[in-house]
């Protein structure tokens, strides 16, 4: 099975609740998955300081003066605002590449969740309440988010496992489905030189649209290659640094519900996700059509 | 000791019985459909809050009536055997699954898997419903006022299925013998679903289905009949190359 929802805000007066109404988005779907929970928050550009979102099973030993190392590494400054297993690394733009590199020299165990100008990724095995509360989802504000409940298929139970995937700068999607032909596109974006952390099938479907986008192609024109080049069931919800959008693959047996007003764009497996929006029962509500790409921009 | 006002009381016995969801469990308003029994005064029943509920009144198996205020998720009416259901709002996938008698009516659209499997009664949708709308059908009627999506009655076995608006691809793929109604457009056939002539008999049926689904100002002659050309019935030996 597996739970997705996603939310769009076109209301910046929602923005402060972002994170309360994607979690209990997500925690409505909890009976379609309770492997493992994850959410990516897309938060108001500052405009001049990026952040990679880091995950240790061991935080206590690995994110202990991991500011004033990196710092030193680099030779510029950099914040580490940990939560739980995650810790979220601020730094100036340029400099991401430089501290990415020093992470993984300093503290070899630790994993890169996702990294952009904007994006927070938070994931963990458990149920969606759990990992909301354990990270404090709710306080968090933004434009927009997605989220996942997982009932595993096709690769282990950890939290590398766990969606939404990131493989571009604040770019990340969630799955429900399975992919058949996930190897081969695998290899493929090897060859180009993207890299995987695991053997997750959605993990590949991510890397294909980073891969899409990277060749000069919109999150629409992306959307629509998942349709010819990937094999399998799926609907995905993607995220980018001011875009979100949805698409099934052809036979659509995997459920969708969405639901617009003048205040947002929401994505849910089912209706429940969508019932304690703002203005529900006026919006409007409908199932989108499969091998049909939507995509909204801010 | 308050007195007892008993014309109050006999006015409630007549009453809707109201099952508020955002009140009391699901199993709760399920359990008590299911422990009625015949000429219950129990005859009409109304259920608040559904919000995307799951399983809304399943497997009832007397003729009351059951008013669904708002939106449901899967499942709703299944195996319905006798009751009218009216959801005055969405259905989510696998509404009347498996239905067995009487009625479900969906005001606003329908998931997908409409009325599968259903073996009898009428599952009326005001909207549209999505892929798969009576797909397995073995004797259900199904009227979708708007359109259906792909692979509708895929493999129907009896029963019709009649659309005002356009059926999706591949529709009625490997039929039996259930009768399709489009009045639209329907985007492709599926294998061995073919149109078929319109005889009076079929005239008289559908106009009898439109009439029982409250459907107005529309002519059972503004619609196409497919089914079944019958050439999957029996193992074609020149075929065996494709298995």
């Amino acid at each position: 099975m597996c739970g997705i929802v996603g939310l769009f805000l076109k209301d910046r007066a929602l923005e402060p609740q972002l994170g309360s109404m994607l979690s209990e988005m997500l925690i409505s779907l909890s009976d379609r998955g309770p492997d493992s929970a994850g959410i990516a928050i897309y938060g108001t550009p500052s405009g001049n300081e990026a952040k990679i979102t880091i995950q240790s099973a061991n935080p206590e030993r690995d994110f202990r003066n991991l500011d004033a190392d990196i710092a030193k590494a680099i030779g510029a400054p950099v914040s580490v605002a940990v939560k739980s297993t995650h810790a979220v690394v601020r730094t100036a733009p340029a400099k991401i590449d430089a501290v990415r590199e020093a992470i993984q020299a300093l503290r070899p165990d630790i994993r890169i969740m996702g990294a952009g100008d904007v994006v927070e990724i938070y994931k963990e095995v458990g149920l969606p309440e759990t990992v909301v509360d354990r990270f404090d989802v709710r306080s968090m504000t933004g434009t927009h988010g997605i989220g996942h409940t997982r009932m595993a298929t096709e690769s282990a139970v950890t939290t590398m496992g766990a969606h939404p995937f990131s493989t571009g700068a604040d770019q990340c999607l969630v799955h429900n489905g399975s992919l058949s032909n996930h190897n081969n596109v695998r290899r493929e974006l090897i060859r180009e030189g993207m890299k995987f952390e695991t053997e997750n099938d959605t993990e590949v479907a991510a890397a294909y649209l980073s891969s899409q986008m990277a060749h000069g192609k919109n999150l629409g024109e992306a959307l629509e290659g998942t349709l010819s080049d990937l094999d399998g069931f799926f609907t995905f919800v993607v995220g980018t640094k001011n875009g979100f959008g949805v698409v099934r693959d052809p036979i659509a047996c995997k459920p969708a519900v969405m639901a617009e007003t003048n205040q947002y764009v929401a994505f849910g497996s089912e209706y429940r996700a969508l019932t304690k929006l703002p203005g529900i029962d006026n919006a409007r509500v409908w199932e989108p059509e499969p091998a049909t790409v939507y995509f909204w921009e801010h | 000791m308050p007195a007892i006002n008993v014309s109050k009381a006999l006015d409630q016995s007549h009453a809707s019985r109201v099952f508020d969801l955002a009140e009391m469990p699901l199993r709760g308003l399920n359990q008590a459909l299911h422990d009625l029994t015949p000429g219950s005064n129990e005859t009409a029943w109304e259920v608040l809050n559904p919000k995307g509920s799951h399983s809304v009144a399943v497997g009832v198996d007397q003729p009351v009536t059951i008013d669904v205020r708002g939106s449901v998720g899967y499942y709703c009416g299944g195996m319905n055997d006798g009751s009218a259901i009216t959801v005055h709002g969405s259905a989510g996938p696998g509404v009347g699954e498996n239905m067995m008698s009487g009625s479900i009516t969906v005001k606003g659209d329908a998931s997908q898997y409409a009325g599968a499997t259903g073996r009898g009664g009428l599952l009326v949708i005001e909207g549209n419903a999505s892929s798969r709308c009576g797909i397995s059908m073995k004797g259900i009627d199904i009227v979708v006022h708007g359109n259906i999506g792909h692979m509708s009655a895929f493999m129907a076995q009896s029963g019709n299925l009649v659309v005002l608006g356009d059926a999706g691809d591949a529709l009625g793929d490997s039929i039996y013998e259930a009768r399709l109604f489009v009045r639209g457009k329907a985007g492709s056939l599926g294998a061995d679903c073919i149109a078929k002539e319109m005889r009076p008999e079929h005239l008289a049926l559908l106009q009898d289905l439109l009439d029982r689904a409250g459907v107005t100002g529309v002519k059972a002659a503004e619609f196409t009949r497919y089914g079944s050309a019958r050439t999957l019935y029996n193992f074609n030996i020149d075929n065996a190359d494709a298995y």
